[in-house]
């Protein structure tokens, strides 16, 4: 698929050919708010296992938009999983405990950091978040003006899922609230990116104008419809 | 203090919010410092940061408002008011680690005279993750922890040194908790403030530190 197509509303099949055992994954979304849900449940219905998710946080794993990964999570076919923030979901906590699963716990500032600058061609980002805490603990420590950063990584997946709210069929972006979040700085890091966005929401190619578009469409691989009605919680 | 946990959690937050400002942006914190709102003055003007992405985080969204594009920091369907502004993640921690952001008010664990901050995690116990707080502790012009002076067996949560692992060094400023307002200087704890009621023995005896005091020690609100 050309990044220029003008065609890239996509089926099941062609999203689904994408999701491998063993790949990294990073998913957007901050609670519910821009949180790719229905491709979610794809995953968790797919055949794999032994993946990496990168996402910001989790919420309780009863919630109808969060189910697909809590079910993912809970099943033990998740190898390592980066993320922010986890009090919501008890599973984490307990199977890295039972040395089944491995967290990378991420500030949240730097964990949009890393992804924008793997996205954006940078070598890292050079941060005082963590700086003296066990965050920091194998870090290059880089003394810039006179103040201690530590130097974090560029984190890169093999596929993004996000969600929009609007999208045309070159999958040019836009995002309603705080529904933005880091769905704006995983389209660049990822090699295949797959947004869902309401069924009501997809336009044709010209029919955005220029300042709602938040992601140019050159970013994004594949646009899934989302079914009106849908619940999100 | 009453025992009422609900009337402590007032108390600390109406304290906490004599000290902001006119014009401040402000970001709350989970836990007693979302109860901030509640008092702060109407004759000053702030507006409050939420790290997902807004400035101008309203009140709770219930019923038709709610809007599953829009939630706080604390993932909570929110409203916005109307002068509000919303960003994605990337820019919203710039504002807050770029030194725009005027005031953090955080809960803690555990806070030491080196202005050192425990909250994220109890090993062995807890992992809750470190969230926003971290960025919010080392960016924030002003970080102000808000939380109940003894833990819920009575032992001192303020201490020469933090036991816990660190959310951040050296970087708060003031302790507002139910019993006093404490100042975090390079001379070291400096009382502010004591609850209605109390000595400043009574604070003393409950903080693991020995304070400053001043010729004059302030009263809180009640």
């Amino acid at each position: 698929m050309s990044k220029l197509s003008h065609d890239k509303v996509a089926t099941r099949g062609q999203v689904e050919a994408h999701f491998k055992s063993g790949m990294t994954i990073m998913t957007g979304g901050f609670g519910m708010a821009g949180y790719p849900s229905l491709l979610y449940d794809w995953l968790y219905e797919s055949p794999v296992k032994d993946i990496n998710i990168i996402t910001y946080g989790v919420a309780p794993p009863e919630y109808a938009y969060q189910v697909g990964f809590a079910k993912l999570i809970a099943e033990y076919r998740v190898k390592k999983i980066a993320l922010t923030h986890c009090a919501l979901n008890p599973d984490i906590g307990r199977i890295m405990n039972e040395g089944r699963m491995e967290v990378e716990m991420i500030p949240q500032g730097t964990f949009a950091e890393r992804i924008r600058a793997a996205g954006h061609g940078l070598g890292g980002v050079l941060t005082p978040t963590g700086i003296g805490t066990v965050l920091a603990e194998g870090k290059q420590i880089v003394n810039v003006q006179g103040r201690d950063y530590l130097l974090e990584e560029p984190l890169r997946a093999q596929v993004a899922m996000i969600r929009a709210e609007k999208a045309d069929k070159m999958g040019n972006l836009m995002f309603k609230n705080t529904s933005r979040n880091v769905n704006t700085v995983m389209p660049m890091a990822a090699d295949i990116v797959i947004a869902e966005v309401p069924v009501s929401g997809i336009v044709e190619v010209g029919e955005m104008s220029d300042c709602e578009v938040m992601v140019p469409g050159i970013f994004v691989d594949y646009v899934v419809p989302v079914p009106e009605g849908r619940r999100m919680i | 203090m009453s025992n009422n946990s609900s009337e402590v959690r007032e108390f600390i937050a109406k304290n906490v919010a004599t000290l902001l400002e006119e014009g401040n942006l402000v970001n709350l914190g989970a836990g007693i410092p979302t109860h901030v709102t509640n008092h702060v003055s109407k004759d000053i003007n702030i507006m409050l940061h939420a790290e997902c992405g807004l400035i101008g985080c309203g009140p709770l969204a219930h019923g038709d408002e709610v809007d599953y594009t829009l939630v706080d920091a604390s993932t909570r369907p929110t409203t916005r008011t109307y002068d509000s502004v919303c960003f994605d993640s990337a820019l919203s921690f710039g504002i807050i680690r770029g030194g725009h952001l005027d005031v953090s008010i955080l809960g803690a664990l555990e806070v030491d005279e080196h202005g050192n901050m425990a909250n994220w995690i109890i090993p062995g116990k807890t992992l809750n993750g470190v969230g926003g707080a971290m960025d919010l502790c080392v960016g924030a012009k002003k970080l102000i922890v808000a939380m109940e002076h003894v833990t819920k067996k009575g032992e001192p949560k303020i201490l020469k040194e933090c036991t816990l692992p660190l959310t951040c060094l050296h970087e708060v400023n003031v302790i507002v908790t139910d019993m006093a307002i404490i100042d975090i200087t390079d001379k070291g704890m400096v009382l502010r403030a004591i609850a209605p009621g109390l000595t400043v023995e009574d604070v003393q005896k409950n903080t693991g530190v020995d304070l400053i005091i001043p010729d004059i020690v302030g009263k809180m609100v009640s």
